[in-house]
């Protein structure tokens, strides 16, 4: 039985349970509900929660270790002079783990290995069938046993609330434990790259340039691991955007907000939306094919030398992209300021341009505070727009015309390299990206702090 | 019906010398009408009290007399309001002036987030009214004096308003009004958001300022519309019913409405 045919079954059994413990409840009632504690729905839910939840979990731990405890008698029976040798070991599991899939009739290998083979597959299939009956089993038992506690006094209805709070909490766990996951992942890696690199000279090194020999005979460049270029390419770019996406944004916004009859409103605020919706990638050949050239060739004409991938093509195009985030959410917090305050400074005679500058906008400055923040947030660990318009050449300048990279570019430049995995260029890859991941998490980290300050103050 | 209100303001005819004035004054938002051809004078330097029971339009005709409804889509308001003889809803009157003219203090107490003193000098501020600093900090001062807030409030100018009691809020918010030297000030249920301790500060208050202003308050208590004023209008179902000096309204009311009303049969 596959595994998709279990869980329906044991979702057909956590169906039928909600339908025997609901009944059971209404029997015990005697036609009237006030006779129990709780709804007859909450005895029927309180009877599948305890029928599904013991199983699925017991599937869980199943599969955590099912593996492991296979792999484990496999390699108990092999040779011994196999099991000493880690790299003899893991090919000859291998070897063993294609006869049991069915194949490796091409291998040329000895008989215990085609039995081990053999008695792994025999071994999948108990563990499979195993697994069916087992977790049968503990559905059914879960069934029998909430539905023989079912009384008219008992709190069904409390018992369910716990379940649900419990399911909630394992959600949310998932969710931040798969950030610490992320985090850890990139900390060993980060870790093993120190281990080659000099971590000083890698947070305040001036030069970056990773090509390094790919053998050992190869003549190249030792490489150089300084990030600080590409942070200040970083920066630019970003420091670009925001001058595109703050006043186009924020003056949008007052606009659509303030301004604007409620019919353009209507259509206007939608459509500028949509510039949320386009894709990073299009936005990418965007600057790239059309702001780029345009800007060389304009640049030419007023004798300025502007490369053909440069930080002004890939900051405006990002900035364009930012807008929304920058208008959508600096127009909620302003239409979160109270209506009693605007009419307090118009019922002193002021216009509505004085209201807007000297009310409105204090008001909810820390808001828009922490909008800007998220959209540089979002700005710096940007990567389409930048891989396809910024170029690659880790130029230290500020000059926007010039051709400079970021940190996300040089990150997907040299993971899809052709290099050994553990050698100091690939590793380099992680420990930028948790130096980003750090300047963005506290810019968020920051921004929330400020936006909360701001919800405070007008509950 | 008609017959028993059209007595009442025959009764009671127009003031000497009113200040603002209302003739037939109909307002509807979009399709629902909440004022129906409202008679009313202002007269200068007293307290008028409008009282009604709740949605009667009594707030609807205070925001009429600075033009706040201007604010609120859908508003149409047929008739007349005056302010010293002119139509307030001439296309010619700039309505930013007017309501420098006519000041107006809400039910809520709304300070800007801002310093105490910016809340006050704002109005001062935005229609130029000093040159100077000085001039602006003796604006400031004389404000909240007349407020009653200046002995409360003078160590602490400079910190946030949103800081102070709302008792202190209402009344620095009185003197945000009063900084713009208008002629009129229109308060809707000032005090209804205070305890009774504030409310008997901000009453004594009005009745201070009536020697400068004219004031109209409106208000849910019918014991401060005695306490403060001189005349009081009573509104029911956007009808303005009876008007009169305020111990004739309160002792005795010549529409049976009225009568229902302050004897607390209904309202």
């Amino acid at each position: 039985m596959s595994l998709s045919f279990l869980l329906l079954a044991v979702a057909a059994l956590c169906a039928l349970s909600f339908y025997f413990g609901r009944q059971r409840a209404v029997a015990l009632s005697g036609g009237r509900h006030s006779n129990l504690h709780s709804l007859p729905v909450h005895y029927g839910a309180y009877t599948a929660a305890w029928c599904g939840l013991p199983a699925l979990f017991l599937l869980l731990i199943w599969y955590m270790f099912q593996g492991s405890v296979i792999e484990a008698l496999i390699v108990s029976d092999l040779p011994q002079e196999v099991i000493g040798d880690s790299g003899r070991l893991s090919l000859a599991l291998n070897s063993i783990s294609q006869i049991a899939a069915g194949g490796g009739e091409h291998l040329t290998v000895s008989p215990e290995i085609v039995d081990a083979g053999r008695r792994l597959a025999n071994l999948q299939t108990i563990a499979n069938a195993a697994l069916v009956v087992v977790m049968l089993s503990v559905a059914l038992a879960g069934l029998v046993l909430s539905y023989r506690r079912i009384e008219a006094d008992m709190r069904a209805r409390n018992n369910v609330e716990r379940i649900s709070r419990a399911i909630m909490i394992v959600c949310s766990a998932i969710a931040i434990l798969s950030t610490i996951g992320i985090v850890f992942s990139l900390m060993f890696e980060t870790l093993h790259f120190f281990s080659k690199i000099n971590p000083l000279d890698f947070l305040f090194g001036l030069e970056w340039s990773p090509q390094t020999a790919i053998r050992a005979d190869q003549v190249a460049s030792e490489g150089a691991f300084g990030m600080i270029p590409l942070f200040v390419g970083t920066l630019l770019i970003t420091l670009i955007a925001m001058c595109v996406a703050v006043p186009v944004g924020l003056f949008s916004a007052i606009y659509m907000g303030e301004y604007a009859a409620p019919k353009f409103r209507a259509v206007a605020k939608p459509a500028l939306e949509i510039l949320a919706g386009v894709p990073t990638v299009v936005y990418g050949f965007f600057a790239a094919l059309t702001v780029a050239p345009f800007l060389r060739d304009n640049g030419a004409i007023l004798g300025l030398d502007v490369s053909s991938e440069s930080a002004l093509a890939a900051g405006l195009v990002m900035g364009i992209m930012i807008i929304p985030f920058v208008s959508s959410l600096s127009d909620d917090v302003m239409s979160q300021v109270p209506k009693s305050l605007r009419d307090g400074s118009y019922a002193l005679g002021a216009t509505k341009s004085e209201t807007i500058r000297q009310v409105i906008f204090p008001a909810a400055l820390p808001g828009i505070v922490g909008a800007v923040l998220l959209a540089v947030s979002r700005a710096i660990g940007e990567t389409m727009i930048v891989v396809m318009a910024a170029g690659l050449a880790a130029n230290m300048t500020v000059n926007p015309l010039q051709a400079v990279t970021t940190v996300t570019v040089q990150i997907v430049t040299l993971l899809v390299g052709d290099q050994e995995f553990d050698s100091a260029k690939t590793l380099s890859a992680f420990a930028l990206g948790l130096v980003l991941f750090l300047v963005t998490l506290g810019l968020n980290v920051f921004a929330l702090k400020v936006v909360q300050k701001y919800r405070e103050k007008y509950d | 019906m008609a017959a028993v209100s059209q007595s009442a303001m025959t009764a009671e005819p127009s003031v000497e010398k009113p200040k603002m004035t209302a003739r037939k004054l109909d307002l509807f938002y979009s399709d629902n009408q909440a004022l129906y051809e409202v008679n009313l004078d202002i007269p200068e330097q007293q307290v008028t009290a409008l009282i009604g029971p709740s949605g009667c339009g009594k707030s609807t005709f205070l925001r009429c007399l600075n033009r706040m409804n201007d604010t609120i889509d859908g508003v149409t308001i047929k008739g007349d309001v005056t302010l010293d003889g002119r139509d307030i809803y001439d296309k010619r009157i700039d309505v930013v002036q007017l309501r420098a003219r006519i000041g107006m203090v809400f039910q809520k107490p709304n300070p800007f987030p801002k310093t105490i003193y910016d809340n006050v000098a704002y109005g001062p501020r935005i229609h130029g009214l000093v040159n100077s600093r000085d001039e602006l900090d003796e604006i400031v001062m004389t404000s909240l004096e007349r407020a009653g807030l200046l002995k409360e409030v003078k160590d602490r100018l400079q910190s946030p308003a949103t800081g102070l009691s709302g008792g202190q809020q209402q009344r620095l918010c009185i003197a945000r009004a009063v900084a713009v030297s208008p002629e009129v000030i229109l308060m809707d249920e000032p005090c209804s958001a205070l305890d009774p301790i504030a409310t008997a500060k901000v009453e004594e208050l009005i009745d201070e300022l009536r020697s400068n202003y004219t004031i109209v308050i409106v208000t849910h208590s019918m014991q401060q519309a005695a306490r403060v004023s001189q005349r009081t209008a009573f509104f029911h179902l956007g009808k303005l019913v009876e008007v009169g000096e305020t111990d004739q309204i309160f002792t005795n009311p010549k529409d049976e409405r009225t009568k229902g009303y302050i004897t607390g049969r209904f309202g």
